[in-house]
């Protein structure tokens, strides 16, 4: 049995899948945050299975093109928790309501 | 069954069960080693699929750096294991799976809609070289890349912002009055430097009675010979 790109895809989907049920479920914000990246995992996927398929080099450098822009969000995005946690002592998203009218 | 049928077997239920401990643990350590198991899992996968290179650089980069980023952070906040039932949302949980197996659904049809025409293409030697990549990054796409210089240099700068963020919350007044207070029973003439520093008013009129002057420093000059100095350069 031959593994083709929709075997990936499917994986991807999967994954993709049970990292938005992990950002909708968990409380905690690095959680949070790691279901993101495991969320721009499985595109990276997406890109290299689909550019083997097509033969295109362009898949990959899609690839590092995400990964660029998904290690500068982790820089920034761990010290705006690390800022908020200096602030609040606390790192769950439901402490942070102070708009909540 | 021929060997790429094995490994993707067996590393796809690697990355499966290292996102479900993901989201499922209540540890957060556990939750980035299973990031860690998915993101090993994603180099087998792109070693598979002729991009070598791009491998590399998932261990180096992503399992390398940022998941020790982010153990870095859980170990510089603090494991929270304190677990509170309680929902914000009413049956948020419920609706949140559901509307992740929907989504999970509609990927998978979409997926098996596009790729009907079956096996690979491309034969030979592996796609995504070094020398293949390179010459296609620095070549066609050299602005892209000059472009994630900048972007690289914005985070950092914005980093290093956040990182330097004060916690500027204003004093309650009441106890600012009450800590030059202290200072000017307790430490009397000996100890003044502080209290004279902080507050010119407070230290002008605690020593109005002797020098009459309304400003602190001067009115230190006139007390010690010996603390002056120190007294001149905290005003």
């Amino acid at each position: 049995m031959e593994v083709t790109a929709g075997w990936y895809m499917l994986l991807a989907a999967g994954l993709f899948a049970i990292g938005a049920i992990g950002l909708l479920v968990r409380r905690n914000a690095l959680v949070m945050f790691m279901s993101i990246e495991l969320m721009l995992n499985s595109v990276n996927l997406t890109f290299v299975a689909a550019g083997r398929e097509l033969g295109l080099l362009e898949g990959q450098l899609a690839v590092l093109f995400v990964m660029v822009v998904a290690a500068a969000e982790v820089t920034v995005g761990l010290a705006i928790i690390v800022a908020v946690f200096r602030y609040r002592s606390s790192a769950d998203v439901d402490d942070l309501a102070e708009l909540k009218g | 069954m021929n060997a790429e049928l094995v490994v993707f077997v067996i590393f796809a239920v690697a990355a499966l069960a290292g996102a479900f401990v993901l989201v499922m643990a209540r540890n957060a350590v556990y939750s980035a080693m299973g990031l860690l198991m998915t993101m090993f899992s994603m180099a087998v996968f792109y070693i598979l699929n002729e991009a070598p290179f791009i491998a590399a650089v998932q261990v180096l980069i992503y399992a390398g750096a940022v998941m020790t980023l982010f153990l870095f952070v859980i170990m510089f906040i603090g494991v929270d294991k304190t677990f509170d039932p309680k929902e914000t949302i009413p049956f948020q949980r419920p609706i949140a799976i559901v509307l992740g197996v929907g989504l999970f659904v509609l990927l998978a049809l979409a997926a098996q809609g596009v790729w009907v025409t079956g096996s690979s293409l491309f034969a030979g030697e592996a796609l995504g070289t070094i020398e293949n990549v390179s010459d296609e990054l620095f070549g066609n796409w050299l602005l892209p890349f000059e472009a994630t210089v900048l972007l690289l240099t914005i985070a950092a700068v914005g980093t290093v912002a956040l990182a330097r963020f004060e916690i500027s919350e204003p004093r309650p007044v009441a106890e600012v009055v009450a800590l030059d207070e202290d200072d000017a029973s307790s430490a009397g003439a000996d100890d003044a430097s502080s209290a004279g520093a902080d507050d010119a008013s407070s230290a002008g009129a605690d020593d109005a009675s002797s020098a009459g002057a309304d400003d602190a420093s001067s009115a230190g000059a006139d007390e010690g010979a010996d603390d002056a100095p120190s007294r001149g350069e905290g005003s």
